[in-house]
C-alpha cells in the first residue's frame, strides 16, 4: 500500500532503533507520554515498547475521547436516548462505554431506545432530513479533530432550517488536559512528549510551545506510523540529550506550524468555551472544553432539553482515572483483564481501541503472561 | 389472481395457504428449484441415503444490505450452507430453504434473489429438495430472511473437527482474505464508496474434495465467516487447547481491501468471509495439500499463514511485518470505523 507501506518497513524501524539504542545516555532516563490514543493504539499493535532500549519508557496519556468522557455524560446521553422523541446519533464505540449502574447506549438500544451509529456527522444530518417528527441528537465528542465535523453540522443545520437536529456538545481540547498532567500534584515524572498529529493538523503546533518553555519539556509532534513514532522518540532523545526543550514537528507532510485557520474559525464561530468540565481523571478543569454558542442554542441538546450534570463517582476498582493522567499502566489495574474486559468493559479504557487497556488487551497482553511465567 | 412480477408486493395472502400462496410456490420456488426431488410436491423428500457418516447443519441469513458486489442473499444462502457441510469433511447432497417473508416486499426482488438461489444450487450441484414459506406482517421482518439446512456424506477416512489442531501442525487459508465483508460495507448505507471489491461468496465443497483426496489426514477445515479469520482460529486454539502463531507478510489481502480498512480503521483478520477456507493438517501434509490447492481454481491465493504451538493460554499471536509480535483477539462487539 504506497505512501503507507514506506512509513511501516521493519527494517528500516530497527535502524532507527539502533540509534535510539546507542544515543540513549547510561544513567539517564527518559519517559515519554504518547498524548494521543491513536499513538497509543499504533504502539501496541507494531510492538514498538519491543524495540526501544529499556530507559526509553512509553507512557500513555488522555487523549482518547472516549476515555476521559466521565460516567455523568454517558448518563446524559443514554437519558436523551430513552426519550420516546428522540433519535440519538453517534460513533460507535461510545454504544459499549458503560454508564451508571452497568446501563449502557447499546442496553438502551436494546431495551428500544432510538440509537444510530453513525460514521460522520453528515449522517446525523441525514437521519435529521428523513424524520422529521423526532428530535435528532447527535452525541458531539473528542478533541479538536473531530470538532470542525460537529460545527459543520450545526452551521448545515442551521442554513437548512432543519430545526429537529441538535448537538450534544462533549468537545473537549488539548492544551487544558496537558497542563493538568504537568500541573498535577501526583505527577508522572516526564522528560518528553509526543505531541498529538491529527489535533495539531487544526490547532497548529505553536500551542505547545509555552509547554516546552515553562515546564523545560521537549515536545515532538508525531504522525501515527510506526517510523514517524520511533523518529519522533529519536527526536526527543536528542532533545534530552542536548539540554533542548523545543517544539518540533516530525509530521511534517500533514502538519503545518499554522494548523488549519478554516477549521478553527469554523470552531469559532459555532463553539465557546465551557467555564468548567469534568473530564474522566481529572475531575472539572476551568476552560476545557467548548459549549455551543447562546445564537445557536436552538441546536444545543443541553439547552433544549434542560439537561442537568450529575457527576458519578467511577467504578470504585477502576483505575481508568490513573491510567489515563499516566499514573498506571493497565497491567497494573486489579480488574484488568478479569472483572474488566472489552466484552465487559467496567472501565472506558478498555472500550475505545485507542484506550490504554483496549490495546494492551488487544494487542500485548501475552507479555504479561510471558514475564509472569519468567518470574 | 396473478402475479405481478414486476411492481407486486408479497402480501399476507401469499402465506396463507391458499390458492394466491400455491401460485406463488408454483410460478417462483417450484420452477426455480426444479428437481425430481422436489417436484414430487411433498411436504418432505425421500431419498434413499448412502452408506457412512452423515453431517447435517443449518443456518440462517438476515444480511442487510439483500444484494451486494458479488452476490445477494439467495446465493449466500445456499453457498454458506453447502460451506458448512464440506467443512464437516464431506460432500453436500442436499439442501432445504425456508423464506420469512415481509409483507410489502417487492416481488421483483425475491424473484431476484429465488433466481440467484437457484443458479447457485445448480452451479454447486446440491439441490433444494424441500422448502416452506411465511409471510409475516410489515415490521415484523427485514424484508426476507432465508434459512437452509444442508446434509452431506463425509469422504472416507476423513476425520475433521475443531478440536483435532496439534502442535507442530500448519494453517493454510484457501485465498485472499476480507473480500466479502468490505465489499458489503461499500454500500452499507451511510458509509458508501467506489470500489472494485466483490464478496468472495463461493460453494467450497470442490476444493475441499480435492483437498481430502491429497491429504485425507487433514485435521481442521473452517470457513472463517462472521469475525473473520481472527474469530475462527481463536474458536480453533480454544477447541484444541492450543496456541497458534500467525505470520503478517504471509496473509494474502487485496491492495484494495487493505487500503479500505487501512482508511475505516478496520482489520483484515476480522473481516467476514464467504468464499474461503482455513485448513490445519499436519506439517509432512503441507506442501503437498498447498500446491493441489492452488492448482485448483478455488484456491488459486491459497498460503500458508502460521502453524500451531503449544500454549496453555491459547494465544493467537501474530509476527507482524513490522517486527514485532501481538495478539490476535477475539473481535470485541461489532468491528467499528474508528473515530478520528
Amino acid at each position: 500500500m504506497k505512501y503507507v507501506d514506506e512509513y511501516r518497513d521493519g527494517a528500516r524501524a530497527r535502524e532507527i532503533a539502533a540509534v535510539i539504542g546507542a544515543e540513549v545516555q547510561p544513567g539517564r532516563r527518559y519517559n515519554i507520554m504518547d498524548f494521543c490514543g491513536g499513538h497509543t493504539h499504533s504502539i501496541a499493535r507494531f510492538g514498538l515498547e519491543d524495540l526501544l532500549p529499556p530507559s526509553v519508557r512509553l507512557i500513555h496519556g488522555p487523549g482518547c475521547p472516549v476515555c476521559v468522557l466521565p460516567t455523568g455524560r454517558i448518563d446524559s446521553a443514554i437519558e436523551l436516548a430513552r426519550r420516546p422523541d428522540v433519535i440519538l446519533c453517534s460513533y460507535g464505540d461510545m454504544l459499549r462505554v458503560p454508564g451508571s449502574g452497568r446501563d449502557s447506549l447499546l442496553k438502551a438500544k436494546a431495551d428500544g431506545a432510538a440509537v444510530r451509529i453513525v460514521y460522520s456527522t453528515l449522517d446525523a444530518l441525514k437521519v435529521a432530513r428523513q424524520n422529521p417528527d423526532k428530535t435528532v441528537v447527535f452525541f458531539a465528542i473528542g478533541f479538536e479533530t473531530t470538532t470542525p465535523p460537529s460545527a459543520l453540522a450545526l452551521l448545515q443545520a442551521h442554513a437548512e432550517g432543519l430545526e429537529n437536529f441538535a448537538l450534544f456538545c462533549n468537545h473537549v481540547m488539548t492544551p487544558p488536559a496537558m497542563r493538568a498532567i504537568l500541573t498535577s500534584e501526583e505527577r508522572v515524572p516526564l522528560e518528553g512528549v509526543i505531541g498529538p498529529g491529527h489535533v495539531s493538523v487544526i490547532t497548529g503546533s505553536q500551542v505547545y510551545q509555552p509547554f516546552a518553555e515553562q515546564w523545560q519539556l521537549p515536545i515532538v509532534i508525531s504522525g501515527f506510523e510506526p517510523l514517524d513514532l520511533l523518529q519522533a522518540i529519536l527526536m526527543l532523545v536528542r532533545q534530552v540529550n542536548n539540554g533542548r526543550a523545543e517544539v518540533e514537528n516530525q509530521y511534517a507532510r500533514a502538519l503545518q506550524q499554522d494548523g488549519n485557520p478554516k477549521a478553527r474559525q469554523v470552531i469559532e464561530q459555532v463553539f465557546t468555551l465551557r467555564p468548567s468540565f469534568e473530564w474522566r481523571g481529572f475531575g472539572a478543569l476551568p476552560d476545557s472544553a467548548l459549549s455551543i454558542r447562546p445564537e445557536f442554542a436552538a441546536f444545543d441538546a443541553e439547552a433544549r432539553f434542560a439537561l442537568p450534570y450529575r457527576s458519578v463517582p467511577d467504578h470504585k476498582a477502576c483505575a481508568c482515572a490513573e491510567i489515563v493522567r499516566g499514573l498506571k499502566r493497565p497491567q497494573d489495574c486489579r480488574i484488568f483483564g478479569t472483572a474488566c474486559t472489552p466484552d465487559h468493559p467496567v472501565g472506558s479504557c478498555m472500550v475505545s481501541s485507542e484506550g490504554a487497556c483496549a490495546a494492551h488487551w488487544a494487542y500485548g497482553r501475552f507479555r504479561d503472561q510471558q514475564q509472569g511465567a519468567a518470574q | 389472481m396473478k402475479l405481478d412480477w414486476v411492481s407486486g408486493r408479497v402480501e399476507l395472502t401469499h402465506g396463507g395457504g391458499g390458492r394466491a400462496m400455491a401460485r406463488l410456490v408454483d410460478e417462483l420456488f417450484k420452477s426455480a428449484f426444479s428437481n425430481p426431488l422436489l417436484d414430487a410436491g411433498n411436504d418432505q423428500a425421500t431419498f434413499t441415503v448412502p452408506a457412512g457418516r452423515m453431517v447435517m447443519t443449518t443456518d440462517g441469513y438476515v444480511i442487510h444490505p439483500l444484494f451486494f458486489p458479488g452476490g445477494d442473499i439467495g446465493s449466500l444462502a445456499v453457498h454458506g450452507t453447502v460451506n458448512d457441510v464440506a467443512m464437516g469433511g464431506a460432500r453436500p447432497l442436499y439442501l432445504s430453504a425456508g423464506f420469512i417473508l415481509e409483507e410489502g416486499f417487492p416481488l421483483a426482488d425475491l424473484k431476484r434473489i429465488v433466481a440467484s438461489m437457484a443458479a447457485a444450487s445448480a452451479e454447486a450441484g446440491v439441490p433444494i429438495v424441500t422448502g416452506d414459506t411465511k409471510v409475516v406482517e410489515r415490521g415484523k421482518a427485514d424484508g426476507v430472511f432465508i434459512t437452509t439446512a444442508g446434509i452431506g456424506v463425509v469422504y472416507d477416512g476423513v476425520e475433521v473437527s475443531s478440536d483435532r489442531a496439534r502442535p507442530g501442525d500448519v494453517i493454510i487459508v484457501s485465498g485472499t482474505i476480507g473480500d466479502h465483508g468490505v465489499a458489503i460495507l461499500s454500500v452499507r448505507e451511510g458509509l458508501e464508496f467506489d470500489s472494485e471489491i466483490r464478496s468472495d461468496s463461493m460453494a467450497l465443497h470442490r476444493l475441499v474434495e480435492t483437498m481430502v483426496q491429497v491429504a485425507p489426514g487433514l485435521r481442521v477445515l473452517r470457513d472463517p465467516t462472521r469475525g473473520g479469520v481472527a474469530a475462527t482460529l481463536n474458536e480453533l486454539a480454544q477447541a484444541s487447547a492450543v496456541g497458534m502463531e500467525l505470520d503478517e507478510a504471509a496473509l494474502p489481502i487485496r491492495p484494495q481491501v487493505r487500503g479500505a480498512c487501512e482508511l475505516l480503521g478496520l482489520d483484515p483478520l476480522y473481516v467476514a468471509n464467504e468464499g474461503k477456507l482455513l485448513c490445519i493438517c499436519p506439517p509432512e501434509d503441507a506442501d503437498r495439500l498447498l500446491a493441489a490447492m492452488r492448482a485448483h481454481p478455488q484456491g488459486q491465493d491459497a498460503a500458508i499463514i502460521g502453524q500451531v504451538v503449544a500454549d496453555d493460554h491459547r494465544f493467537v499471536t501474530m509476527a507482524t511485518s513490522f517486527g514485532g509480535r501481538r495478539v490476535v483477539d477475539w473481535l470485541a462487539g461489532e468491528q467499528l470505523p474508528r473515530i478520528c
